[in-house]
C-alpha cells in the first residue's frame, strides 16, 4: 500500500500494468484463471453432453418406431413381449406422478411447519440443534430408506389397513416424503431468514401478534423462496430411483387408491436398462423414458430456480 | 440381488489384490471374467471358489444381474464366459455374429423352478393351467377362493402376483413354459429384481404368489406341487425331480462361451462337468446334468 495516492501515482500504476511483467506470478495468474474457466464451463458442458447423449440413444427409436401418442396415452408398457412389444408409459408417468403427489401432500406441511418453527420460533441451541438433526435426514442414503419401506413399512400396511400388499403408492408415498422433507426445510428457512427484519418490527410495532406477523407478513414476502423449496422437493421426488423401486411394489397398474403398487419411470430404468442389449429398441425406449425424464425435473428446477431469482431481483 | 452383485465385486476385487501380491507368479495368471444369471451366481461363485484349489493360477471374477446381463456382455465381448438360465433368442445370436462373436452353449445344471406361496396358504397342489390363468393376459384365475382355498390373513382374497423383471432369464423360461410361446403376462404383477426379492415378498404377504429357483427356497415359504394335467400326477420341486425330468417346470442352466473353448476356459468348463463341479451344483440344490455319487 502506498501511503498517498496521487493522480500520478495512479497513473503510473496503471501504465504497468499494461506492459505485464512475464514473470512466475504473472504464469500462475493465467493458469487458475484457465483452470476457474474451465470449471466454471464445465457444469454447461457437462449437462449439454448428457442431453445431447440420452436424446442421441433414444432419438432413432422415437423418430422411427415410437408413436408418441401410444407412448403417452397408453398403459402397456411390455417391451420384451416377442411377437408384439408395446411402449406405452402412461401407466409409469401416472405411478411416478401419484407417488410424488403423495410426497408432497405429506412433506409440504411438515417441512413448511419445520421452517417456520426453525426460522421463526426457535432460538439459540434448540433452533442450531434442529438445523443439524433435519440436515442429517438427507444423509441417509435412499437404498436404506428403500429398505426401510420393503422391510418394515410392508408388513405394518398390511396389517394396520387390512390390504394384500404393503408395497404401493402409500409406502413409496411417506418414503419419499420423508426423503425431500430435509431439502425443503432447508431452502425454506433460508427463504424466511432472507425476508427483511424491518418487516417484522414493522408488523409487530402495529400490534401484530406472532403469527399474524408469519402468516400475514413473512410468508406473503418469502413466497417465492417458499415455491422454490416446494419445486426442488417435486424435482426430488421425480428422480428419485432405489427408495420408490423397493417400495412401490413396481407394479404396471394405474393406481385408483393409495394402495395400488404403481411403478415409477425412474425405477423402470433402473430395473430393466442393465439386462438389455445396446443399441436394441428395449434399450432405446428406456431412453426415451430418459428423455422425458430429464425434461421434467429440467423445467422443474428451471422453474425454481427462475422463481428463485425473482426474489432476489426484489 | 445386490448381494450377489457386491459379492461379485467383493471376489473380484479380491482376486484382483491376490493377483497383484503373487509377484513372481504374476505373469502366469489369467482371470477369467463369468457373468450372468441370478439363478446361477451363487453356484458359479462357489465353483470359482474351489477351482483355485485345483488351479490356483486361474482367478475366475463372477458376477450377476441377471441372464440377460451376461448375454448382453457376451455379445458386447466383455466376459469370457456368460452365465444364463434361459437360451439365447435368434435376434441375440445375431447381433453376437455381428460383432465376430460365435456362442456356444454348454449345459451345466438344471433347476426346478418352484411356485411360491405364504406358509399360512393352504393349497397343496397347482396345475401348470392355472398359472397360465393367474398369470396370463388375460387372467381369468384373479383370487385364492377361485383355486378353493382361504388363505388366512388375506382378508380381500385377491392373488397378489409376484413375478421378475422383464429381462430376466427366470421370467422369460416361466413365460415359455406355463404361459407357451405367444401369450404374454397380464401387466400388473409386482416385478422384483432378483430371486431373493421374490421369496422375501411372498413370506411377508399372505396374499402373494411367486417363482423362483428352488435354490432359493426357504423354510418360510411354502411349495405347492404342481401338476401338468389337472388329473395328472403332482409333482414336488426338487433336485431328483428335476434330474429325472418329472417336475413341470425344470430348465436347464447355460454357461455361454465365445466360439469353441479353448486352454483355461476348456479346463474349467471340463473341471464344472466332472464329478467334482457337479457335486458344488447339487449341493446348492440344483439338479447336475447327469447322476454324480457325492460324499
Amino acid at each position: 500500500m502506498e501511503p498517498q495516492t496521487t493522480d500520478r501515482a495512479r497513473s503510473r500504476r496503471e501504465r504497468r500494468r499494461g506492459e505485464d511483467r512475464r514473470d512466475r506470478n504473472w504464469y500462475i495468474d493465467k493458469a487458475v484463471q484457465a483452470l476457474v474457466f474451465i470449471g466454471g464451463i464445465s457444469g454447461i458442458l457437462f449437462i449439454i453432453g448428457i442431453f445431447v447423449f440420452i436424446t442421441k440413444e433414444g432419438y432413432g427409436f422415437i423418430a422411427e418406431t415410437l408413436d408418441i401418442g401410444e407412448f403417452l396415452t397408453s398403459p402397456r408398457w411390455r417391451p420384451t413381449s416377442d411377437h408384439n412389444p408395446t411402449y406405452g408409459a402412461l401407466a409409469l408417468i401416472a405411478g411416478t406422478t401419484s407417488v410424488t403427489g403423495l410426497a408432497m401432500l405429506v412433506s409440504v406441511p411438515f417441512s413448511l411447519g419445520a421452517a417456520i418453527y426453525i426460522g421463526e420460533f426457535a432460538k439459540g441451541r434448540t433452533r442450531e440443534t434442529l438445523k443439524i438433526l433435519v440436515e442429517l435426514l438427507a444423509a441417509i442414503p435412499s437404498v436404506v430408506w428403500g429398505f426401510i419401506g420393503l422391510s418394515i413399512m410392508n408388513p405394518l400396511i398390511i396389517k394396520t389397513f387390512n390390504v394384500p400388499i404393503g408395497l404401493n403408492v402409500l409406502n413409496s408415498g411417506l418414503i419419499l416424503g420423508l426423503m425431500a422433507a430435509p431439502i425443503m426445510t432447508t431452502i425454506a428457512e433460508d427463504a424466511l431468514k432472507a425476508v427483511p427484519d424491518t418487516y417484522r418490527e414493522a408488523a409487530e410495532a402495529l400490534g401484530a401478534t406472532k403469527w399474524q406477523v408469519i402468516y400475514r407478513v413473512v410468508l406473503p414476502a418469502g413466497k417465492n423462496g417458499l415455491v422454490a423449496a416446494v419445486l426442488l422437493g417435486v424435482g426430488r421426488g421425480f428422480g428419485e430411483t432405489m427408495a420408490v423401486l423397493m417400495a412401490s411394489g413396481h407394479s404396471i397398474n394405474l393406481p385408483t387408491s393409495v394402495f395400488d403398487s404403481v411403478r415409477a419411470l425412474t425405477a423402470t430404468i433402473a430395473a430393466e436398462l442393465g439386462e438389455t442389449a445396446v443399441g436394441s429398441d428395449h434399450y432405446r425406449a428406456l431412453f426415451t423414458l430418459g428423455i422425458l425424464l430429464f425434461v421434467v425435473t429440467f423445467v422443474i428446477n428451471l422453474t425454481a430456480d427462475l422463481v428463485v431469482r425473482g426474489i432476489r431481483k426484489k | 440381488m445386490k448381494q450377489h452383485l457386491l459379492g461379485g465385486f467383493v471376489l473380484a476385487i479380491t482376486l484382483v489384490l491376490v493377483g497383484c501380491g503373487g509377484g513372481a507368479e504374476r505373469s502366469s495368471r489369467v482371470v477369467l471374467q463369468n457373468k450372468g444369471s441370478d439363478t446361477l451366481v451363487n453356484v458359479a461363485q462357489a465353483w470359482a471358489e474351489a477351482y483355485k484349489e485345483v488351479n490356483p493360477n486361474l482367478a475366475i471374477a463372477v458376477s450377476g444381474g441377471g441372464s440377460g446381463t451376461g448375454i448382453s456382455s457376451m455379445i458386447n465381448g466383455t466376459v469370457d464366459i456368460a452365465n444364463s438360465s434361459r437360451e439365447m433368442k435368434d435376434k441375440e445370436l445375431e447381433m453376437a455374429r455381428k460383432n465376430g462373436i460365435e456362442p456356444v452353449e454348454h449345459t451345466v445344471g438344471f433347476d426346478a423352478m418352484a411356485i411360491f406361496v405364504h406358509p399360512d396358504n393352504p393349497i397343496e397342489k397347482i396345475t401348470l393351467a392355472q398359472l397360465a390363468e393367474i398369470y396370463g393376459e388375460g387372467a381369468t384365475i384373479k383370487t385364492w377362493d377361485q383355486l378353493g382355498v382361504e388363505v388366512p390373513g388375506c382378508r380381500s382374497g385377491e392373488i397378489i402376483r409376484v413375478s421378475r423383471q422383464n429381462n430376466s432369464g427366470t421370467y422369460v423360461y416361466f413365460k415359455e413354459a406355463v404361459l407357451g410361446k405367444t401369450r404374454d403376462y397380464e401387466l400388473g404383477s409386482r416385478d422384483m429384481h432378483g430371486s431373493k426379492d421374490v421369496v422375501d415378498l411372498v413370506e411377508h404377504t399372505p396374499c402373494a404368489i411367486g417363482y423362483s429357483g428352488l435354490a432359493y427356497a426357504n423354510e418360510h415359504v411354502k411349495m405347492p406341487c404342481v401338476a401338468k394335467q389337472a388329473d395328472g400326477a403332482c409333482v414336488a420341486p426338487s433336485v431328483e425331480t428335476a434330474l429325472d425330468r418329472s417336475y413341470a417346470i425344470a430348465r436347464p442352466l447355460f454357461m455361454y462361451t465365445s466360439g469353441e473353448p479353448e486352454g483355461a476356459v476348456k479346463e474349467y468348463l471340463n473341471w464344472i462337468l466332472s464329478d467334482e463341479g457337479q457335486c458344488i451344483i447339487a449341493r446348492k440344490g440344483y439338479a447336475p446334468v447327469a447322476e454324480v455319487s457325492c460324499g
